[in-house]
């Protein structure tokens, strides 16, 4: 039985990310996380490979003491999928940034999320360029002003939640980089999924876009303007816990529990694990200044995973095929004799 | 009126007709009939991008030409003995591939007012306006004779003009003395599944075809091509696709590694994905990638990951995995990469044949980015081509990138089955001990290479990635380690050389000229230089399978003639090498880039000016 620490995961390398930069707190909350993903499914270190693209958030694999492959830009997700249908019994995490995964490599991430293939996508949306100094990104918000929009950005943002869900992804997380805890929880989670597992972990640039989470991160506002969802618990949230959400038959509201005559009785139950991409999609959707934006784990279903596809086929062509060697293949068909 | 049966040593024919008309069909069948019947051969599909250009026009027409013969057959041949032309555009595009006194075989029935404006004609004698009016024209109704044989099948005229074909070559088969037998056994095994009722008619058409050529007194003569004196053995035909996935399929079973091939769908290399595909049961997992750079991303991953990795592409797909293929010159992880090039650039012609990709195989990456380098000479050696790489690539943990031709890939010949037992086993440099950490880019002293440690393997956990590290595996931007490092990676692959056979010289080992090629023109020069030296000139040959490292013995072998010639078909790229490496010889050129391959004899001609 693996019994492994949180001093396991570390590496010996120094840890070179900006002080205060948000990584840090995902980068922690992953390595307390391993131990927890190991225990529970008995895995040892030796299984796990972290790889990365290019990036801030990219340099992550060198402090995992894993396996790991820092690879080139945008490419992490196609080199996870390689990775992990060449040799299924391997789990695999990525780090990516918001610019990595949705700019130059959104090609490869929807398409690993359509094949549902079973890695697990880190996916630091801290919302601007940082390793380049500060241009910005795909998520970065309408009207941005960077390095290269000195007037503001004309372009809207992916909201990366309806990218994966519209992709038909089968999980998908949101956290703020603080939320140590929350985020152990949902990387256990995720690990536990079989299938493509995305988290978005919304972390703050200390220095090329510092607070630009801060409208829900900020401790005053938080518990009013987020909400954390858990599969079978209700949908209430408010620095009191005096809000919640109903579905009203058309979409969902925001509604203050004792008033209006709403209970606790309508607030709505999250269901991670329904088919229904509609109502996830809805919720990963919600943003202020009518809703709170919703953290945790948003959607989490089972369906068939590519890699356990592929090397399904694999093991029933063995069995039917009459070709079980080279020679076999070599002779295999039509051929002829010269005597 | 009595035919004459005359003994030939080799006859080339054409099929050429509409892109539907099924004569990338026929050909095949004409060339597999006489494989089985023991002749020599060699096949050239010459067909258009599209898979159904306009009806009629000369852009929509699709050949496929075939050489058989009873000894020294190289090469699809230069010009035909007989031009199969199904309609007008087919005639018009081709008949410059006619020899002096070769037959002409049209169906007259395509000949109409239509075909002709389709084709471009101004008069209404195609024959004189294409000045072979002195050639022998067989113009059968080939499409009411196919209408008439099928009158009472019952078939609807639509499928019954789509065994037009099965006619046509029944008037081949008359005319070179084939046996239909094989025919027959094809259209059993064709349609015995799913359209059962398709095996009599077509049988029948083909009969119908034979006996009408046997009747007409439009063919004077018929051939008879004696079967070659093949070595013994079990044969089989294999075109230059198949035998890369095939070649690659042994290499995974020598070196006990599962196969993996990352690849994106691209003419005219989409055929090597397509026919792993297949094979599941030999343990090769595909993976039809997202786009070009996943295809070679996946497999770097899987490389990573313990398999033998692949990727297939042609030109433009090479430039789009360019920067991955640093990542894993840099993560000196094995990789092959198989380019079957195509005319360019940018899309240039797709389905027509080139070696213009070599500057980029060379030289194509950013930094000092040096990779292994592999051609294939003809479709069968691509089977030991792309073993050889993958051994490289997995022995000297390097990628790979094996060049092949569309004239390779597409082209086919018979080929002697080999044994499994007569290849070397792959022995990768597994990393099976270590003391305290492992250090990934720790060296062998000798061949420079660094020890594979798989994920999954206790103990050996590392890190590594596309920025610059020590041999600990460390990231350092140290300006003596960047150096070392470059020179190491560059050693690396120049120690490959120790491992490659050395050049062998066909014809006398020095002399007045030496003729180089490599890759794909190897049918052609060979036939070139035999022809010159039974003509009494003295000429050598050389070949060149391997292009980085090169053989060790190049510059000894170069330096015992008077003079090189490099024959290649881009504007000189091999050549331009050969200097920058061996810069003490003077390379004379012969270049051609037109999409088709060389014809032997022009590089006879070209030959003879260099003397």
């Amino acid at each position: 039985m693996a019994n492994l620490t949180f001093k396991d995961f570390k590496s010996d390398q120094e840890v070179r990310w900006c002080p205060g930069c948000g990584d840090h707190a995902v980068l922690a909350a992953l390595q307390r996380a391993l131990p927890k993903v190991s225990q529970a499914l008995n895995y040892e270190k030796e299984r796990y490979v972290v790889v990365s693209g290019i990036g801030c958030s990219s340099r992550l694999p060198y402090y995992v003491d894993t396996y790991g492959f820092h690879s080139i830009h945008g490419r992490a997700t196609a080199i996870s999928t390689g990775i992990k249908v060449a040799n299924p019994t391997l789990t695999v995490w990525q780090a990516c940034g918001d610019g990595d995964a949705l700019a130059i490599g959104g090609n490869h991430f929807i398409h690993a999320i359509r094949r549902n293939i079973d890695i697990n996508i880190i996916l630091f949306n801290n919302q601007i360029y940082g390793l380049t100094k500060g241009q910005y990104s795909p998520t970065s918000k309408l009207g941005a002003i960077t390095k290269t929009s000195p007037y503001g950005t004309v372009e809207h943002p992916f909201t990366p939640g309806s990218l994966v869900l519209g992709a038909k992804g089968t999980f998908f997380a949101r956290s703020l980089d603080t939320e140590l805890k929350l985020n152990e929880e949902i990387m256990t989670q995720a690990a536990l999924h079989d299938g493509c597992s995305v988290m978005e972990m919304l972390t703050n640039c200390v220095i090329f876009n510092d607070g630009t989470h801060k409208s829900i991160s900020d401790p005053a506002v938080k518990a009013d303007r987020t909400i954390v969802l858990r599969h079978g618990e209700k949908m209430i949230f408010g620095k009191d816990r005096e809000k919640g959400l109903i579905y009203d038959g058309k979409k969902i509201r925001v509604v203050t529990i004792g008033q209006g005559g709403f209970t606790e009785e309508d607030i709505l139950v999250h269901d991670a694990h329904t088919d229904n991409i509609g109502i996830h999609m809805a919720l990963a959707d919600m943003k202020g200044p009518d809703y709170p934006v919703a953290l945790g784990v948003i959607r989490d279903v089972k369906d068939i995973t590519y890699d356990d596809g592929v090397r399904d086929k694999v093991k029933e062509q063995m069995m039917k095929s009459k070709i079980h060697c080279v020679d076999d293949l070599l002779h295999s068909g039509s051929t002829w004799e010269v005597k | 009126m009595q035919h004459k049966v005359i003994d030939v040593n080799d006859v080339v024919i054409r099929f050429a007709g509409d892109s539907g008309d099924g004569m990338q069909l026929t050909g095949s069948l004409f060339a597999d009939m006489s494989a089985i019947y023991g002749n020599e051969l060699s096949t050239f599909p010459d067909y258009p991008a599209e898979i159904r250009a306009p009806h009629g026009t000369v852009s929509g027409v699709s050949g496929f030409q075939v050489h058989i013969g009873s000894s020294d057959i190289n090469t699809p041949g230069d010009y035909c003995d007989l031009l199969v032309a199904m309609n007008p555009a087919a005639l018009k595009a081709n008949v410059k591939w006619c020899k002096r006194n070769a037959m002409i075989l049209v169906d007259a029935d395509a000949f109409d007012e239509i075909g002709m404006k389709r084709a471009g004609f101004v008069s209404d004698n195609p024959f004189e306006e294409l000045h072979v009016e002195d050639k022998a024209i067989i113009a059968a109704n080939i499409t009411s004779l196919t209408e008439e044989s099928l009158k009472d099948s019952g078939m609807d005229t639509k499928s019954i003009h789509k065994c037009k074909n099965m006619f046509t070559l029944g008037m081949a088969c008359f005319i070179y003395n084939r046996p239909l037998e094989y025919i027959y056994n094809y259209l059993e095994r064709k349609f015995a599944k799913k359209h059962p009722e398709m095996i009599e008619p077509n049988k029948k058409v083909l009969n119908d075809g034979f006996n009408y050529a046997s009747n007409i007194q439009a063919i004077p003569d018929t051939y008879v091509i004696e079967p070659a004196k093949l070595k013994k053995g079990i044969y089989r035909n294999i075109n230059g696709n198949q035998a890369t996935a095939w070649g690659l399929l042994a290499a995974s079973e020598k070196a006990h590694l599962p196969l993996f091939c990352g690849s994106y769908p691209i003419t005219p290399a989409t055929a090597i994905l397509e026919e792993l595909a297949i094979y599941n049961c030999l343990g090769v997992k595909t993976l039809q990638a997202e786009d070009e750079i996943a295809g070679i991303c996946t497999a770097i991953g899987a490389s990573f990951a313990g398999n033998l990795a692949v990727t297939s592409t042609s030109g433009p797909g090479l430039s789009l995995k360019s920067e991955a293929l640093g990542l894993a010159v840099m993560t000196e992880l094995p990789l092959v990469i198989i380019d079957v090039q195509r005319a360019g650039p940018s899309t240039g012609i797709p389905t027509k044949t080139e070696q213009t990709d070599l500057s980029q195989a060379l030289y194509g990456r950013n930094g000092e980015c040096p990779v292994a380098i592999v051609a294939a000479h003809s479709p069968s050696h691509c089977f030991d081509a792309a073993f050889n790489a993958a051994k490289i690539a997995l022995e000297h943990m390097t990628p790979v990138i094996l060049l092949s031709e569309g004239f390779l890939g597409n082209g086919s010949e018979p080929w002697l089955i080999p044994s499994m037992s007569d290849y070397p086993d792959i022995n990768p440099p597994f990393a099976t001990s270590c003391e305290g950490r492992f250090q990934p880019f720790q060296r062998d002293p000798e061949t420079l290479v660094r020890k594979w440690a798989i994920p999954g393997q206790r103990g050996f956990e590392h890190r590594i990635g596309g920025l610059e590290k020590n041999h600990r595996g460390v990231i350092s931007s140290d300006p003596d380690n960047h150096q070392l490092m470059v020179n190491e990676r560059e050693a690396k692959i120049e120690k490959i050389a120790d491992y490659i056979p050395a050049l062998e010289v066909d014809g006398p080992a020095s002399g007045k000229l030496l003729v180089v090629g490599w890759g794909g023109t190897y049918g052609h020069i060979i036939s070139a230089v035999h022809e010159l030296r039974k003509a009494g000139t003295e000429v050598s040959c050389v070949h060149f399978d391997y292009i980085k490292p090169l053989p060790k013995n190049t510059a000894e072998v170069f330096a015992a003639f008077e003079k090189i010639i490099v024959c290649e078909l881009n504007s000189g790229q091999f050549a331009n090498y050969l200097r920058s490496r061996l810069p003490q010889f003077n390379y004379l050129q012969f270049n051609k880039v037109q999409g088709q391959p060389f014809l032997v004899n022009e590089l006879v001609q070209a030959i003879e000016k260099a003397l």
